[in-house]
């Protein structure tokens, strides 16, 4: 039963490989329905990215306390029951806190539930890890989502619709670009965020391939 | 992840354990949707009543303040302007859109004998395609003077209300459907032909009661 494993990383690198190394949406690519869908301005991007980080952290809480009581038959099915009770839990805050948030957000906050980064955690990682560590590998992971749809978000509101959080930025003359805010807007995005990353973690790997020859070509030299 | 070769498949865990993490992860989930749910509801619903107010001043535009009336046991609100004349009247309307319940409010204007707003109080409709019926102008524009004259008796309203397709409205009583929404759009004009059908005639029969100034019962802002 008991499949803990140890972590062979600190407490601040569970955190952290979420924010860069392992981000969520632009190494892993998980998540991608709201990704696109929700970050049509930085504010809902923002909202969605808080909601999710929520239930994120939660549900990884749960999974984590309760890994020795769920037998691997079941645990998929635990899971989900765990991850949607957290969103109704959410939906029910975010309609407390805003109604025109909620409405804004429509139904994609019920579809947190099935955004498959949050079972990929609970599953890959909660459910064999100790709570410290799952809590801040759901916080990391979360706050890389968030930081990803807030990219998004940022450049979509901006150029779609010459604002910042409902603040206008460009002079009046800006004639706003209106196909961002649109759905293929989102994948224009999303395909020159991922163009981006993936160049400089190019680069960061020649960087250290090259390093790492000149140092063993210096150590054969010798 | 670590593999150990075993002969024996492993041994399935007792039946118990399944119920128990089951039945146990079930209540525990229960639990805190209740209490999250107990916690949340009055401001829920102080949010929904400040919303409804925002909306009843919506539909009836030209309204300075509003009083709820009871209508043959339905709520409505009515709307007044500075000089306490009658500005009309905000009536919800509910149905299925097209997977769940939509609710309206409509403001109905007895004496021109027109629908003068709509606003979609809750809707779950498909996200970029049916909640346009929300934010596209066009079809919002359909609501600002809709023709809901009552007939003879034979039938309720004179012209039924329709939804025709994007760019073919040609009565005042048509609606102008969206392209890409079509199901919610026939939703709105079906749910408001229902809606006018079995109210309106109440409200010619109530508007004595609602053009009598000043009784105030209900009055804000």
């Amino acid at each position: 039963m008991s499949l803990d494993k140890t972590t062979t990383q600190s407490p601040a690198d569970e955190f952290i490989k979420g924010l860069w190394r392992e981000n969520p949406v632009f190494v892993q690519l998980l998540g991608m329905c709201p990704v696109l869908a929700v970050t049509n301005s930085a504010l809902n991007a923002l909202t969605m990215g808080v909601a999710t980080t929520f239930v994120l952290v939660l549900s990884n809480l749960l999974v984590s306390c309760l890994r020795h009581f769920i037998p691997r038959q079941v645990r998929i099915a635990t899971f989900i029951l765990i991850i949607a009770t957290f969103v109704t839990v959410v939906d029910y805050l975010i309609q407390a806190i805003s109604l025109e948030v909620h409405k804004s957000l429509g139904a994609f906050i019920y579809l947190i539930a099935v955004n498959c980064l949050i079972l990929g955690r609970a599953e890959a990682f909660a459910s064999r890890h100790r709570v410290l560590p799952s809590l801040l590998d759901g916080l990391g992971m979360g706050v890389g989502f968030t930081l990803a749809l807030f990219c998004m978000g940022s450049v979509r509101e901006l150029l779609g619709s010459g604002a910042l959080f409902g603040v206008g930025v460009f002079s009046d003359n800006y004639q706003p670009w209106v196909v961002m805010i649109l759905p293929s807007g989102g994948f224009f995005t999303l395909g020159a965020w991922l163009l981006l990353f993936n160049r400089i973690k190019q680069r960061r790997e020649k960087r250290s391939t090259s390093l790492k020859s000149e140092v063993l070509e210096a150590g054969n030299e010798r | 992840m670590e593999i150990i070769a075993t002969d024996k498949p492993p041994t399935p865990p007792p039946a118990w354990w399944v119920y128990r993490a089951l039945v146990g992860v079930g209540v525990v989930c229960a639990l805190l949707i209740v209490s999250v749910f107990l916690l949340t509801r009055p401001s829920i619903e102080e949010n929904r009543a400040e919303a409804l107010e925002r909306a009843v001043f919506a539909v009836l535009p030209g309204t300075r303040y509003q009083r709820a009336v009871v209508i043959s046991e339905a709520v409505m609100h009515a709307g007044y302007d500075t000089e306490h004349r009658l500005v009309g009247v905000a009536i919800e309307a509910q149905g299925m859109g097209y997977q769940d319940r939509l609710r309206l409010l409509y403001g109905y204007d007895p004496v021109q004998q027109t629908i003068i707003g709509m606003r979609v109080l809750e809707s779950r409709e498909t996200p970029g395609l049916g909640d346009r019926i929300e934010t596209d102008k066009r079809f919002i524009k359909n609501f600002e003077a809709l023709d809901v004259r009552l007939g003879t008796e034979s039938r309720v309203l004179l012209h039924p209300l329709v939804a025709v397709k994007q760019g073919q409205k040609a009565a005042p009583w048509e609606i102008e459907g969206i392209t890409g929404a079509t199901v919610s759009s026939k939703a709105v004009a079906r749910i408001l032909d229902n809606s006018s059908e079995r109210w309106l005639p109440l409200v010619q029969r109530a508007l004595p009661m609602l053009t009598a100034p000043g009784e105030g019962d209900d009055e804000s802002r």
